[in-house]
């Protein structure tokens, strides 16, 4: 059995609005194992994006615990947070976020920027492998406006690998993409996968969960469902499905 | 390791942003760049001040009569008949701080040679006169101690009268003259000295023992003044001091009584001058700073639209972990790189504005190291000053709603 690299028990997270608290999270508990392929789905309002936040570190829980890889999350400063997350966390974002009129490989680099341990030399060589395993290895220099969206969310990543994270946290990650080019990121997330890098993936779109080894479902702040998927999908054979395109 | 790679993202988005970059900076470039050259027409004409003073004896030590009052009223200075000859010898026989003293009776009137004549003052003097006025003879020579005991009508006189009394170029020297109807010997001709700070021509004038003004020209047997020469001029202060007390017991002053005479250093003039020139100096920095300030507040104005522009990029600097601090030290470092490049262009348009100013409108200019040194260490504070509260605005974002800031 591999281990736990994400542990939660008894999560929750209140938020005081005036004078009334809302409650998005309401004792939440699972655990992440290395490896797994989860998808956290949920309607608006269900607690998804709460959750995202504080499995990224980004948020604390106002009670419960959170570990990850063996850290408690709980009463770390906000610059300790920003440490774990420069270190176990690779964040993939809905919309890219890349810096703009700065280079791929400039763009990849960036997290490695802020841990001192790496040295430029390093840096530049671990930016490179990563734009080579997402398949950008030709477009090293180019800036997102010379790239497709499916490219820049490649770019984006590639910046998730760079610090070899002990998870990569996608937040819509296909949402503002058609389907061929979802497709093809959530291939190249299945191939990560398969060499052993462990996903969470958040969304509401309930054929990508069919790509995924496990799927939880959230329902207002709490857990409704928590399967694993028996007939995991390969998104390669969906993709040959698709109609070609004539270009 | 870290510092250098925060340098590394600043100067990115400095360089992403040239054009704004550079119209921030122009504020700072003008305002860098108008200290340096205030302070440089500042502390040139100070200095010219100072040089054309030194010219005319920088350790002169000028002794008047001072204003005193005569059966309840009180009487002009000049009037004052206070000052004699005995005054001049007792400073003389006391003071050790002084090294050429001289009486001095002066007047005007009308030099006449021939059929020219000009009207010039005369000055009656001793030898060590020149010595005090710091003047040579450009020909003949001057009228010695024994001259003046007997009190010779010989007289030294200045290009100026020369030019005006020996219209056709003949060799004044040996020539006789009248003054005002007194006629005198020219032994010498002084040198060309042109005019002073105050515009007075220092070449109009004759110069002949006092003991011939006193009693030839004057009539009077008191002194108009007694020049004399410190040994130098950091001794110029003390020099003043002693001969006031000289004149103190000469006078037969008692402690509730003022002087009855005024004496005065160069020094004291200097130190008038520089501070009407030092004054015109405070307000032109005061003006430039005014600039540089200006210049401030648009390098904080443009950091301020920079971090609410770029929102999202330190949401998502901050998600891959950038600290609060190393976000704060990116805007702070942009914004005195900003600054410095800006302070470097101004010092060097300063630079250049002050030879222009030299060369086409002939101020006399003097650019002050200090200046330098001071206006950078400004921009360099002006950045940090003016860097601070956008850069820790953007250090104090939350990570969340930066991320989702649109």
């Amino acid at each position: 059995m591999s281990k736990a690299i994400i542990k939660i028990e008894d999560l929750k997270r209140e938020f005081t609005m005036g004078t009334e608290t809302v409650h998005a999270l309401k004792g939440i508990s699972f655990d992440i194992k290395e490896g797994e392929f989860v998808t956290i789905m949920g309607s608006s309002g269900s607690g998804k994006s709460t959750m995202l936040n504080i499995l990224g570190c980004l948020d604390q829980p106002t009670s419960g615990t959170y570990e990850i890889d063996g850290v408690r999350v709980k009463d770390l400063s906000r610059n300790e947070l920003a440490t774990i997350r420069n270190e176990k966390i690779g964040f993939i974002f809905q919309s890219y976020n890349l810096l703009a009129r700065t280079s791929a490989i400039e763009n990849v680099e960036l997290p490695l920027l802020y841990n001192s341990k790496v040295s430029t030399e390093e840096r530049r060589k671990r930016a490179i492998e990563a734009l080579e395993k997402v398949g950008l290895g030709e477009r090293l220099h180019h800036t997102p406006s010379q790239l497709s969206g499916g490219q820049q969310q490649r770019v984006a990543i590639a910046r998730s690998l760079v610090n070899n994270p002990v998870m990569i946290l996608a937040d819509e990650a296909t949402g503002n993409l058609d389907t061929r080019t979802s497709y093809e990121i959530m291939s190249l997330f299945q191939e990560l996968n398969k060499q052993g890098i462990t996903i969470t993936f958040v969304t509401h779109e309930p054929d990508i969960a069919t790509f995924s080894s496990r799927t939880i479902v959230l329902k207002d702040g709490q857990v409704m469902q928590d399967y694993n998927n028996h007939n995991v999908q390969s998104a390669a054979n969906e993709l040959a499905k698709l109609p070609k395109q004539d270009d | 390791m870290r510092l250098l790679n925060l340098f590394k993202i600043a100067t990115k988005a400095i360089i992403l942003n040239k054009t704004r970059t550079l119209l921030t900076m122009l504020g700072i470039i003008i305002g860098v760049a108008s200290v340096i050259a205030m302070l440089a027409i500042g502390e040139g004409s100070k200095e010219s001040i100072r040089t054309s003073i030194s010219a005319m004896g920088s350790n002169m030590i000028t002794i008047k009569a001072g204003a005193d009052t005569r059966g309840g009223v009180r009487q002009e200075a000049s009037v004052m008949e206070s000052l004699t000859l005995s005054d001049y010898e007792a400073i003389k026989a006391q003071s050790t701080l002084l090294s050429y003293s001289s009486p001095v009776v002066e007047g005007r009137g009308q030099v006449i040679n021939g059929s020219s004549n000009w009207p010039s003052s005369i000055y009656g003097v001793n030898p060590e006169y020149l010595n005090i006025k710091v003047v040579g003879l450009q020909s003949g020579s001057m009228f010695t101690d024994a001259e003046v005991k007997t009190a010779s009508k010989v007289a030294v006189i200045g290009q100026t009268v020369v030019d005006n009394v020996f219209p056709d170029g003949q060799d004044p020297v040996g020539q006789m003259i009248r003054f005002n109807n007194i006629p005198f010997k020219v032994i010498g001709v002084l040198e060309e000295k042109g005019e002073n700070t105050f515009g007075q021509d220092q070449d109009d004038v004759v110069i002949a023992p006092y003991t011939t003004v006193q009693k030839r020209i004057l009539a009077i047997d008191h002194l108009n003044q007694i020049m004399a020469s410190a040994i130098s001029e950091e001794e110029a202060p003390e020099a003043v001091l002693e001969v006031s007390n000289i004149l103190r017991v000469q006078h037969k002053l008692t402690d509730s009584n003022n002087d009855d005479f005024t004496v005065r250093s160069m020094e004291e003039l200097i130190s008038t001058f520089s501070s009407t020139s030092e004054m015109l100096t405070i307000l032109l920095v005061a003006v430039a700073s005014i600039s540089l300030l200006i210049g401030g507040i648009g390098i904080m104005n443009i950091m301020y639209v920079s971090v609410k522009e770029r929102t999202k990029e330190i949401g998502l600097r901050m998600a891959v972990g950038g600290k609060g601090s190393d976000i704060l030290m990116q805007f702070l470092i942009e914004a005195i790189l900003i600054s410095i490049t800006g302070g470097v262009l101004g010092v060097l348009l300063g630079l250049g504005a002050t030879v222009f100013i030299e060369k086409f409108l002939n101020w006399p200019t003097s650019v002050a190291l200090y200046s330098i040194v001071i206006s950078f260490a400004v921009c360099a504070v002006t950045g940090i000053f003016f860097g601070w509260y956008p850069a820790r605005k953007a250090s104090a974002l939350d990570p969340i709603t930066a991320l989702r800031y649109e």
